[in-house]
């Protein structure tokens, strides 16, 4: 990789410095909602036979590193893997581990997202084998890329993000390794059951569609046909059999709870009522909550009021915990359409209810498609690491410039009709709401509440929110009003970290443009 | 101690909280010395923003207390300024240094004094000892916030907790809530009101209060200090009774000081001098908290209930506070902020209540202006006193905001 040529900075039309070519590739810079127009054709795989393939079925090879050889694994290539496994995923190490036995060097590692429990990637970084990795970093991965010793720039992208980049050809994915709680030796898979299901397998779609070649590995090999697939046999090169795919434990949660911090249930408590005072909650309605603890507790709030209220949902959209299950076994939602199971109650109904639907970054997020359903969506709750005056918000840095989270389906869920932060004000003495965000993962005009336990600041440019919401309880303040208080509370305004002009990692927008950069710190 | 320390070589003394699991406060370690003036060492989880304001303030804080020549380690979780005020304070105290000299934060405008017979339908208990629970306290609208010195602080830590409330008395928005300290059992409690009292807290809880004289006591040594700071705003008392003698003696306590304004009990404490077991009936501190609410009727004051310990059973709280209110109780202790609405509901009148009083008050304004001496309503009579209780809830429902 060319890790010594100059990197032109450019400014994008939100003024943030962005790199003009990132690991040797040229890059468009964001333009603003909706500016981009893509053009030409998806990228496709090579034409295969099935005359090159096994008449009965049986793609079964010995191990992974067999496969990875037979694949033609080579230095350079990209090599992908999936976090719907989560913690628990040992599959992506093992893919990695493999291709340090073959002996090839500068890897792309191109996972969804990458967890904490793969930190020996770090180890494969420092003797060479991988070069960089495009996606998701946090914890010590996430401190290796913003230290700046990771060799190429890393690449962070949304759910829908990733899908583009790959159906657009941006990112060429050379072997893709599929981790499947059930699988058969065609190569079908279906993450539903198992020792180790874990519900949808969404974040493998796009891979095992467009990779030019695929690996399957399995802790549970059934004879054909595993039923029901969410990954198609016919996309799969090879199977391979292991004892265990994952650590069940940090795969589900045996149960998810809601907080029982006062601050962030009255955070949760605001945003139910916001929604129902908003006339949001209405019969047919929809909304997106995950998996954290403010998350949880609202959609419990809002269970309550829909009852009290008569009123039902038409879907609700997951990462899928007993809270939404018990919408949907209450008659309350008709349906769940779920990206990630996060509970064993969440994969107990995925593999049961028909009404509980695996869905792909494809039907949710992609941006080039036609049309996705996180737009469809009435309101979402997302949480943000910091969120300016402006409504711009971050959700990968801490405001010391380290990588913290993946953007996850995060910038995808800004095209909701309404879209709601769930912040504390400050933590631990650090407030929240800033003057300018670390680093820019969504625009302040796609994000309409921030929500807070000191207040519910609704953006200027809702004015029809500011309309419906006047004759409620609720405690609506300005943003800068809350900014103010924080400042006053915490003892001043925090100094603002200092960072090097290198860049490690660039934020890309839902259409493939790049929104930020991340900075090595100082 | 304060003596036994000053003659003693300087040592190391430690105040204050840190590690992984701790938020919001700080630990400092101050080692005095005979001379090399100040050093300031910080390691802090906010260092990038606040490393140079934390320096600063430890700097400041340790001139006005006197120490010119100190070792100073500071391990700070993100505490705000008012606690590592402190406990930079607690920590040279405790060295022997700077005692007598009181650093105080920036004080907020005080809020205006609270009535007498204000609602005191819930209130918040917050340990002393942990500031990360004061700052948002208020936010959660409970009637009154009790900063606590008593039985959730460690007996080692009376000294730093009682800077700690001190501080947060100047500090903290209390917003709508009474600005409540709960002092330790008179004696220890004495030492307490030294440090609270300047800060014009509007209510005091002393705990234990078995007889007249602690009340007598206590109220002469706020008196004294009040006079001293020239402060003449009102600061009311809460006894708390948690034995059998405090109940026996529950009409003179309450008459004690014109500045009581409720009566409480300590369930607790009282079940373990009974040596019975607490039950979620109660039926066993029946009598005691009737005699409570007896006893605070007959002296004129508010008889409020204890706690309702088990934060996850909301449903025993509601029932236990239906119940409270129906044996002439205003208002009980919280020891969560989730149970804060459950008991405001509890002690709101329900709708059925509030639409038969209203029926009452009006029949009694149209007997009023006919100049009738009998009030009636449909073919009833309504006797006097049914429409002092129907005025009464009126008057309630209104403060609760449920009427207009």
């Amino acid at each position: 990789m060319p890790i010594l040529e100059k990197i032109e900075i450019i400014l994008n039309a939100v003024g943030r410095n962005v790199p003009e070519t990132v690991n040797g590739r040229p890059q468009v810079a964001y333009m603003g909602v909706g500016k981009y127009q893509p053009v030409g054709r998806k990228a496709a795989t090579p034409i295969r036979t099935a005359a090159d393939y096994p008449a009965n079925g049986d793609k079964r090879v010995t191990n992974l590193e067999t496969a990875l050889r037979k694949c033609g694994l080579r230095d350079g290539m990209v090599i992908s893997s999936h976090h719907h496994l989560r913690d628990g995923d040992r599959v992506a190490l093992m893919a990695l581990e493999g291709a340090s036995l073959i002996g090839v060097k500068d890897l792309t590692w191109f996972p969804s997202a990458s967890f904490p429990s793969q930190r020996s990637a770090i180890a494969l970084m420092e003797a060479g084998i991988i070069d960089h990795i495009e996606g998701s970093m946090n914890g010590p991965l996430g401190d290796y890329c913003t230290q700046g010793k990771m060799r190429g720039m890393g690449v962070l992208r949304s759910h829908g993000g990733r899908w583009q980049a790959i159906q657009d050809g941006e990112v060429h994915i050379d072997v893709a390794v599929i981790a499947a709680p059930t699988a058969d030796p065609f190569g079908n898979c279906d993450g539903s059951h198992g020792k180790s299901a874990c519900g949808s397998l969404g974040f493998a779609l796009a891979d095992s569609i467009y990779a030019d070649h695929v690996i399957v590995v399995t802790d549970n090999l059934v004879p054909f046909p595993c039923v029901p697939w969410q990954i198609q046999g016919n996309n799969v090169d090879y199977v391979v059999e292991v004892d265990s795919i994952g650590d069940p434990a940090k795969i589900v949660s045996g149960s998810t709870q809601i907080t029982r911090s006062p601050d962030r249930l009255r955070i949760a408590e605001f945003i139910a009522r916001f929604l129902r005072d908003a006339g949001i909650m209405r019969n047919g309605f929809s909304f997106q909550a995950g998996s954290g603890g403010i998350a949880l507790a609202f959609v419990s709030y809002l269970k309550q009021m829909m009852k009290q209220a008569g009123v039902k949902a038409r879907f609700v959209r997951g990462g899928s915990t007993k809270y939404l299950v018990e919408l949907l076994e209450e008659g309350l939602t008709d349906y769940i359409l779920d990206g990630q199971t996060f509970d064993l109650d969440g994969v107990r109904s995925i593999g049961s209810n028909p009404r509980h639907v695996a869905t792909s970054p494809f039907t949710s997020y992609n941006y080039h498609g036609k049309g996705n359903f996180a737009s469809m969506l009435d309101a979402v709750v997302l949480g943000a690491t910091e969120v300016d005056t402006n409504f711009n918000a971050n959700v990968v840095t801490h405001s010391d410039g380290r990588l913290l989270h993946g953007i996850g389906g995060w910038q995808n869920c800004l095209a909701s009709g309404c879209t709601i932060l769930a912040v504390p004000s400050f933590r631990d003495r650090i407030p929240v709401i800033v003057d300018e965000v670390t680093t820019l993962c969504g625009p302040g005009e796609l994000i309409d509440v921030v929500a807070t336990e000191r207040g519910i600041a609704i953006n200027p440019r809702r004015q029809d929110l500011i309309d419906t919401l006047k004759g409620s309880t609720l405690p609506i303040r300005p943003i800068e009003d809350i900014k103010k208080e924080v400042e006053r509370i915490c003892g001043g305004k925090p100094r603002r970290a200092r960072r090097s002009d290198k860049p490690v990692a660039i934020v890309k927008w839902v259409d493939g443009t790049v929104l930020d950069t991340v900075w090595q710190i100082a | 101690m304060s003596e036994v320390v000053v003659t003693s070589s300087p040592f190391l003394a430690v105040a204050g909280h840190c590690g992984p699991e701790i938020r919001s406060d700080l630990q400092v370690l101050l080692q005095p010395r005979e001379r090399g003036g100040l050093e300031i060492e910080i390691e802090s989880r906010v260092d990038i923003y606040y490393g140079d304001s934390i320096r600063r303030q430890a700097e400041e804080v340790l001139e006005a207390l006197g120490v010119r020549h100190a070792r100073v380690e500071i391990h700070d979780e993100g505490a705000l300024p008012f606690v590592i005020a402190a406990r930079i304070e607690a920590a040279a105290r405790r060295a022997g240094l700077g005692v007598g000299t009181r650093v105080l934060p920036d004080r907020l405008a005080l809020p205006d004094p609270s009535a007498r017979d204000r609602m005191r339908r819930s209130r918040l208990y917050v340990p002393g000892s942990e500031p990360k629970y004061f700052i948002n306290a208020a936010l959660h609208g409970s009637d009154g916030i009790i900063l606590d010195l008593e039985d959730s602080v460690h007996v080692g830590e009376k000294d730093a907790a009682r800077l700690l409330v001190r501080n947060a008395l100047r500090a903290i928005e209390f917003l709508g809530c009474e600005r409540m300290v709960r002092i330790n059992q008179i004696p220890l409690g004495l030492e307490d009101l030294d440090e609270i009292v300047p800060e014009s807290p509007d209510l005091i809880l002393i705990p234990k209060v078995e007889s007249s004289e602690h009340i007598i006591e206590a109220d002469r040594r706020i008196a004294e200090i009040k006079s001293d700071y020239g402060i003449t705003r009102p600061i009311w008392l809460m006894p708390i009774l948690e034995s059998a003698l405090g109940i026996e003696n529950a009409f003179s306590i309450a008459k004690a000081s014109p500045q009581i304004v409720a009566l409480t009990i300590g369930l607790e404490d009282y079940t373990a001098d009974l040596g019975v077991v607490k039950t979620l009936t109660g039926n066993e501190s029946l009598y005691a908290r009737q005699r409570v609410v007896n006893a605070a009727r007959a002296a004129g004051v508010q008889a409020i209930d204890s706690v309702f310990g088990d934060v996850g059973d909301l449903e025993g709280l509601r029932a236990w506070a239906l119940n409270s209110r129906a044996l002439g109780f205003e208002g009980m202790g919280c020891v969560h902020p989730m149970q804060i609405p459950v008991i405001h509901e509890a002690f709101a009148p329900s709708a059925a209540e509030i639409e038969r009083a209203r029926k009452i008050v009006a029949a009694y304004d149209e007997a009023q202006e006919k100049g009738l001496g009998v009030v009636s309503l449909g073919s009833k009579m309504i006797d006097p006193p049914v429409v002092q209780r129907a005025l009464k809830l009126m008057a309630r429902a209104k403060a609760m905001g449920l009427v207009s």
